[in-house]
C-alpha cells in the first residue's frame, strides 16, 4: 500500500465511503451488528434453528458462517488486505484456508469415530 | 578476461532482479508469514478442543450454564459478559486501524492517541480475561466426581413463570456437616518427608449424601445430554443411589485436574486455548507500548513513514481475529 491508496467499497461495492476513517467507523457497525445478532440468537435460541443439518445444529452453522463473515471484514478492511497484491492476498488466504480445513476434517472425523466407539462398545459411563 | 562482471542479458526483465511482485515491504510481508503460521497453531488447537467435544458429544459441559458471571450482578446471565469483552476488543482493533490511518497522514498527535486509545482496551480485555478465570476457578455450586471421573450436579425443580424449571443447588446450601470430622488440610510443614495435599473441599461425599437424603427435594443430574438439550436429571431414589453407590469426591470450581461443570477436559482446553490467546493479548499490548513511545519519541517522524505502526497494528488486529472465533467455538456453538 506503497501510494496509500484504499478501496473504499464493501458489499461489492453496495456501500461506498467518501475517506478511509469513514471507511473503518462502517465496518465496526457492520461487525457491531453481526456481534449483536450472534449474541441475541445465543441468549434466545430459537426454535427454528434447532434442526440439525449435516451432521450440526442450524444455529451452529449460522454461528460459523457469521464468525466467517466477521473474520473477512477483520481482514480485509482492518488489516488491508483488501489493498495488497492478488499475490500477496493468496498466499496468506489459501494456505491457510486449505491447510485448516484439512486439520478440522481430519480432527473431527477422528472425534467423531472415538465417540462411536465408545458408544457401541462396552465402555461404564458411571 | 578484461571484464570479471557477467552480463546476463536478463537486465530490466522478469528474471533478472530487483521485481516486487507482492508490492509489500519485507518487514510486513515477514509478519503476515508469522500470522499465518500463528493461525496455524490456533486452528491446531482449537480443532483439537472440537476433537475432545466430538468425542464426548453427549456428555460435554453446555457454555451457557458455565460462563453466566457479571461483576457486580448476580443472576446468571450468559453471554452478556463475554460479549462486553468482544466489543471492547473490536473497538481497541477500530482504534489501532486509525492510528494505522493517521499515521499515513503523517499525523503524530493523532497515532499518538489511538495508540493510547488501543492499549487501553487491550488492558481492559486482559483484566476481564483474568476477572472470567478467577471465576471459573472458583466455581459456583460445587459437584460430585464418580469413580468413573464423570461429574454430578445438584438442584431442584421449581416453578417459574408456571413451568417446572430444574434450577441448581449449590453443596453449601443443603450439605450437612459432620461434628468432630473436621480435617485440616495437610502442610508439608506438618509432617514427616514433607508431603503435602491440595486444598481439601469444604465437605466430604459423606456430608454431601447425608444432606441429600435430609433434603427431600433435592435431585442429582448427570453430565449425558438428552433428546431436549438438556442434561438427565435423575430420579430420587437414582440420586441418592449413584452418589452413595459412585461418589469419590467433592469437586468445586476447576483447574487443570477436576471440573465441577464436567469434564476436566472442558478446563483444560478453556485454560489453554483463551490462556494462550490472553498471551498473545498481553504481548500485543507491550509491543503496542513500545511503539507508542516511539511514536512519542518522533521515531517514525524522522523515518518519515509510519509503518512500524502498521505491522504492530497487523499483529494486534489478528489477535481480534482469533478472539472472534475463540468466542464462537468457546461460548456460542
Amino acid at each position: 500500500m506503497a501510494d496509500h491508496a484504499h478501496k473504499l467499497e464493501i458489499l461489492r461495492g453496495l456501500i461506498k465511503f467518501k475517506s478511509n476513517t469513514q471507511k473503518i467507523w462502517g465496518v465496526l457497525i457492520l461487525l457491531s451488528i453481526v456481534t449483536t445478532v450472534e449474541v441475541v440468537l445465543g441468549i434466545y435460541k430459537p426454535d427454528a434453528f434447532m434442526a440439525h443439518f449435516l451432521g450440526m445444529k442450524i444455529l451452529n452453522w449460522v454461528f460459523i458462517i457469521l464468525t466467517l463473515v466477521k473474520a473477512y471484514y477483520i481482514t480485509w478492511d482492518f488489516m488491508h488486505m483488501r489493498d495488497e497484491t492478488k499475490g500477496l492476498r493468496r498466499v496468506v488466504v489459501w494456505t491457510a484456508v486449505f491447510l485448516i480445513c484439512y486439520l478440522i476434517f481430519i480432527l473431527l472425523q477422528e472425534g467423531g469415530y472415538v465417540f462411536d466407539v465408545y458408544h457401541q462398545e462396552y465402555i461404564k459411563n458411571f | 578476461m578484461d571484464n570479471t562482471v557477467v552480463s546476463t542479458g536478463t537486465e530490466g526483465k522478469t528474471w533478472g532482479g530487483g521485481n516486487q511482485p507482492l508490492k509489500a515491504s519485507y518487514g510486513k510481508m515477514m509478519m503476515w508469514f508469522f500470522i499465518v503460521s500463528d493461525a496455524l497453531t490456533f486452528s491446531g488447537f482449537l480443532a483439537a478442543y472440537g476433537f475432545s467435544r466430538f468425542k464426548f458429544l453427549d456428555s460435554w459441559p453446555i457454555a451457557d450454564e458455565v460462563f453466566t458471571h457479571i461483576p457486580f450482578y448476580h443472576e446468571p446471565a450468559p453471554m452478556i459478559y463475554v460479549a462486553f469483552m468482544t466489543f471492547v476488543l473490536i473497538m481497541s482493533s477500530v482504534t489501532m486501524v486509525l492510528a494505522v490511518d493517521a499515521g499515513h497522514e503523517m499525523k503524530k498527535a493523532k497515532v499518538t492517541f489511538y495508540m493510547f486509545l488501543t492499549i487501553i482496551g487491550g488492558l481492559i480485555f486482559v483484566g476481564s480475561q483474568a476477572w472470567e478465570w478467577a471465576t471459573f476457578i472458583k466455581g459456583d455450586y460445587g459437584a460430585i466426581q464418580t469413580k468413573g471421573g464423570s461429574i454430578l450436579q445438584f438442584g431442584e425443580y421449581v416453578e417459574k413463570d408456571g413451568e417446572q424449571v430444574f434450577k441448581r443447588v449449590a453443596l453449601k446450601d443443603f450439605a450437612i456437616a459432620a461434628e468432630h470430622t473436621d480435617r485440616t488440610q495437610h502442610e508439608s510443614k506438618n509432617g514427616i518427608w514433607f508431603l503435602s495435599e491440595g486444598t481439601l473441599p469444604s465437605y466430604t461425599v459423606e456430608e454431601v449424601l447425608h444432606g441429600l437424603k435430609e433434603n427431600s427435594d433435592i435431585l442429582v443430574r448427570t453430565q449425558i445430554i438428552n433428546e431436549d438439550g438438556h442434561k438427565t436429571v435423575l430420579s430420587r431414589s437414582e440420586s441418592i443411589k449413584q452418589i452413595q453407590d459412585n461418589g469419590k469426591m467433592v469437586v468445586e470450581g476447576a483447574n487443570l485436574h477436576v471440573n465441577e461443570y464436567g469434564t476436566p477436559l472442558f478446563a483444560d482446553f478453556f485454560f489453554f486455548i483463551t490462556g494462550f490467546h490472553g498471551f498473545h493479548v498481553f504481548s500485543g499490548v507491550v509491543i503496542n507500548i513500545i511503539i507508542f513511545f516511539n511514536v512519542i519519541l518522533g521515531t517514525y517522524e524522522k523515518r518519515k513513514n509510519y509503518e512500524m505502526v502498521e505491522k504492530v497494528g497487523l499483529y494486534w488486529h489478528f489477535v481480534d481475529l482469533v478472539w472472534v472465533f475463540v468466542f464462537t467455538f468457546f461460548y456460542l456453538v
